[in-house]
C-alpha cells in the first residue's frame, strides 16, 4: 500500500465515459494534490472535466456511463478509486464534503433547510433527531442567515439563491470535514452575493481547518480565495502553480489567453472599455482530440513537434508544473 | 386554507345539485314511474291515484324541490322491484365493494409504486422492458378479457382460487366484512387483482415516469454526497418526490375504483354496488339508479376534495390563495 504526504492525492486519474459516438476521455490522468487547509483553485473551460475531477473523488460518477479507468485517489492511507462503497459512503459528508453550482436545484424541495441538514448530524454522528436540529440551527447561524431558528423550518423554495447557497455550506461543513470540494459555488450568484460566499466560505474555511478544492471558471474568484493553482484542458491538467506565480508569469499559452480573457482593474477606467482577447478556436470535442498536444490547434506557439507527440508533464522548480513542449529541452 | 377548502365544499356542491338535476330528469322521464308502480294492468282511475300519492301530479319544481328535501335526508324513494328504501339496498352492498375496491387499490398501489421503483433504477435490463411490456398491456386489455382470463388461469387449470361470489363473510354491526375468514381472503383474490390491473399500470408507469426524472436532479447528486445509503436516497429522497402525484393519482382513482367496479363485480359474481346496478338497470329499477348515480357523485367528490387537500399538506409549495 502506498502512502501519501499530502491529505488528498490525485494521481493519474482516469475517468471514461461510453458514449454512442465514442469513449468521450473527461477526465485523463490528472494528478494533483491537496494539503491540510489550503485552498486550491481548479479553473478550466466548461467541459474540460473539472466536475468530472470532483465527482471522481466522490466517487458521485453515473456508472455507467462513466467509469473510473485507471489511478488512484490516495486519502487518508485509503485509496477512494478502489474503496468499497459502504466505506465510501462514510467519507462522504464527514470526511470530504461537496457542495454544486445550482443553489436553486441542490436541496431537496419536499423538506425543511433544518432537516437536511440535521440529517447529517443523524447519519455520520448518531444524533437523536432533537439534538440534530440544533446543530443544525447552529450551522445555519455559523454561515450567518438571520434568524436561523425561524429558517430552519422552511423549504428551500421560501429562501433566495444566496440564503440557499448558504445553506448547502452549512451542510457540507455540519460533520467538519477535512475537505471541502466547491464545484462553482457562486456561479449562478448575483456578484455581490457572490462576493459574500466567497468571504464566507474563506473565514469558515479558517474556523473549521477545511482543505477546499475549488472549482471555477473564473479565475476573480481564484485570485480571491486560492493559494494554488491547477489548470485544466480538455481533460488533462496544463499547469500547476502557486497563484502569485500564475498570475504574473503564466507558462502554458492557454493560461495566458486565459488571463489575458479577464478584465484587469485599472485598464478600464483609463481605455474605456477594452476589448477583451478570446482565445481562438473551440475546445476540442473530447471524441475527436488531436493526436499531439490538446491545446495545439489553438496554439499560436505551435510547431510541428506540438502535432506530433503529446508534451509531458514538466517540473520548472518552486512548485510549478507544465504540460508544453515551450519548456521541454 | 379555511377559505380553500371553503371554496371547494361549495365546487362540491354545485356539481352534486347538477348532478341531482340529471338525476331527477331521469327518476322523472325516463319511462313513467307511475306505470311501473301501478303495474301493467292498472285501469285509468288507479294510474291517476297512483299519480296523486306519489305527487306526480304537481308542477316540476315542486317535484324537483322535494326531491332534492328528501335527497337530503337520505330518502331516494323505495325500489321498485323489492319495495325496501334504494339507500338502504345500496348501503347494504356498500361493504363488499369497499372492500374490493380497497384491495384493488392496495394491489395497485404497492405493486405500482414498487416495481415503477425498480424499473426506474435498471431501465434497460431484460426484466424491466418485460415489466413496462406488461404495463402497456394492463392498460389496454380492458378489464372483462383480463377478468376471464383471471379465472381460467387460477380457476379452472390450476383451480387454486375460486372463481365468484365473496365466500365466508362475518357481519360486525351493519358491516359485513369478507377480510376476516380464508376463504373470504380467497375469494378477494381474483377480481381484486382485476379491478387493479388497469390502475396498477397506470401508476407504475407514473413511478417509473417521475423517478427517472427526479433521479437526474441536482438534489439527488446532494442526497448521494451527504454519505446516505442506497435506500435513503432513492426512497426518503427521490420516491418522496415522486409520491405526490403518485398518490394524488390514486386518491383520484379510488372513488372510481368503488364507482366502477361494475364490470368486474358481474364478472365475478361480487355481491356490491355495480351488480346491483347492473340488475337495477335491467330491471328500470329506477330509485335505486338515482341513488346509485348520487351516492357516486358524492363518493367521488369527496374523494377528490381530501386528496387535493391532502395534496396541499404534501407539497410545501401549494399556496392557498
Ligand atoms: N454523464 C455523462 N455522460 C457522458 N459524458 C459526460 C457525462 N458527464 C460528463 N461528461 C463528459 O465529461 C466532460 C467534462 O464534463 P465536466 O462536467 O467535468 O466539465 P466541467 O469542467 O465541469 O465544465 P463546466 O464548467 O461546464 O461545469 C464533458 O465534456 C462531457 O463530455
Ligand atoms: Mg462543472
Amino acid at each position: 500500500m502506498q502512502h501519501s504526504a499530502h491529505l488528498l492525492d490525485i494521481q493519474h486519474l482516469k475517468t471514461h465515459f461510453a458514449t454512442f459516438e465514442g469513449v468521450a476521455r473527461a477526465v485523463d490522468d490528472v494528478s494533483f494534490h491537496l494539503d491540510r487547509g489550503e485552498v486550491l483553485g481548479v479553473v478550466g473551460e466548461s467541459g474540460c472535466g473539472k466536475s468530472v475531477t470532483a465527482q471522481s473523488i466522490m466517487r458521485l460518477i453515473p456508472e455507467p456511463p462513466g467509469k473510473i479507468v485507471g489511478g488512484h485517489i490516495w486519502f487518508d492511507g485509503m485509496d477512494l478509486t478502489t474503496l468499497d462503497p459502504a466505506a465510501m459512503r462514510r467519507i462522504r459528508g464527514d470526511r470530504i464534503a461537496m457542495i454544486f453550482q445550482e443553489p436553486m436545484t441542490s436541496l431537496n424541495p419536499v423538506y425543511t433547510i433544518g432537516d437536511q441538514i440535521a440529517e447529517m448530524f443523524e447519519l455520520h454522528r448518531g444524533m437523536k433527531r432533537r439534538e440534530a436540529w440544533q446543530q443544525a440551527v447552529a450551522m445555519l447561524e455559523k454561515v450567518q442567515i438571520p434568524a436561523p431558528h425561524k429558517r430552519a423550518g422552511e423549504y428551500p423554495h421560501q429562501l433566495s439563491g444566496g440564503m440557499r447557497q448558504r445553506a448547502m455550506i452549512a451542510m457540507a461543513l455540519a460533520c467538519d470535514p477535512e475537505i471541502l470540494i466547491a464545484d462553482e459555488p457562486t456561479t449562478a450568484l448575483d456578484v455581490t452575493v457572490q462576493a459574500q460566499i466567497l468571504d464566507l466560505m474563506l473565514q469558515l474555511k479558517e474556523d473549521f481547518q477545511t482543505a477546499v478544492m475549488m472549482i471555477t471558471h473564473d479565475l476573480g474568484v481564484i485570485a480571491e480565495v486560492a493559494q494554488r493553482v491547477v489548470v485544466m484542458y480538455a481533460g488533462k491538467v496544463v499547469e500547476q502553480a502557486p497563484t502569485l506565480a500564475l498570475f504574473e508569469d503564466p507558462k502554458h499559452p492557454y493560461t495566458r489567453g486565459l488571463l489575458r480573457s479577464i478584465p484587469k482593474l485599472g485598464e478600464r477606467s483609463r481605455q474605456g472599455r477594452r476589448h477583451l482577447e478570446e482565445i481562438p478556436g473551440m475546445v476540442p470535442g473530447l471524441l475527436e482530440l488531436p493526436p499531439g498536444c490538446r491545446f495545439e490547434p489553438r496554439c499560436s506557439h505551435a510547431t510541428a513537434v506540438c502535432r506530433e507527440r503529446e508534451p509531458e508533464l514538466l517540473d520548472l522548480g518552486s512548485n510549478r508544473l507544465v504540460r508544453c513542449h515551450l519548456y521541454g529541452s | 386554507m379555511t377559505t380553500y377548502i371553503l371554496r371547494r365544499l361549495v365546487q362540491g356542491v354545485v356539481v352534486l345539485l347538477a348532478v341531482s338535476m340529471i338525476c331527477f330528469i331521469i327518476f322523472r322521464y325516463l319511462g313513467d314511474p307511475v306505470l311501473t308502480m301501478a303495474g301493467k294492468y292498472a285501469t285509468q282511475q288507479e294510474i291517476q291515484e297512483v299519480r296523486r300519492a306519489f305527487g306526480l301530479d304537481q308542477p316540476t319544481y315542486v317535484q324537483y324541490g322535494r326531491f332534492i328535501w328528501n335527497a337530503l335526508h337520505g330518502n331516494f324513494g323505495k325500489s321498485y322491484v323489492s319495495r325496501v328504501p334504494a339507500l338502504g339496498l345500496i348501503l347494504e352492498r356498500f361493504p363488499a365493494t369497499f372492500e374490493l375496491a380497497c384491495a384493488a387499490m392496495l394491489i395497485a398501489l404497492t405493486l405500482g409504486i414498487g416495481l415503477g421503483v425498480a424499473v426506474s433504477l435498471n431501465p434497460s435490463s431484460w426484466p424491466s422492458r418485460l415489466i413496462m411490456a406488461g404495463s402497456l398491456g394492463g392498460i389496454s386489455v380492458p378489464t372483462f378479457l383480463t377478468g376471464v382470463l383471471l379465472i381460467m388461469i387460477f380457476a379452472v387449470y390450476i383451480g387454486i382460487l375460486p372463481p365468484f361470489g365473496r365466500g365466508e363473510t362475518v357481519q360486525i354491526g351493519f358491516w359485513r366484512t369478507g377480510l376476516l375468514t380464508a376463504d373470504g381472503l380467497r375469494h378477494l383474490v381474483l377480481p381484486a387483482t382485476t379491478l387493479a390491473m388497469y390502475q396498477l399500470a397506470v401508476l407504475l408507469r407514473l413511478t417509473r415516469a417521475g423517478m427517472r426524472e427526479v433521479l437526474a436532479e441536482e438534489y439527488i447528486k446532494t442526497a448521494w454526497a451527504k454519505g446516505l445509503p442506497p435506500g435513503k436516497v432513492i426512497v426518503k429522497h427521490a420516491l418522496r418526490n415522486v409520491l405526490i402525484p403518485v398518490v394524488t393519482m390514486a386518491g383520484l382513482q379510488f372513488g372510481e375504483l368503488i364507482a366502477f367496479s361494475i364490470v368486474t363485480e358481474t364478472i365475478f359474481q361480487w355481491p356490491g354496488m355495480g351488480n346491483l346496478l347492473l340488475q337495477s338497470i335491467y330491471e328500470t329499477d329506477q330509485p335505486v339508479i338515482v341513488t346509485y348515480i348520487m351516492l357516486a357523485a358524492f363518493l367521488i367528490i369527496t374523494i377528490n376534495m381530501v386528496v387535493d387537500i391532502l395534496y396541499a399538506v404534501l407539497n410545501p409549495k401549494i399556496r392557498y390563495d
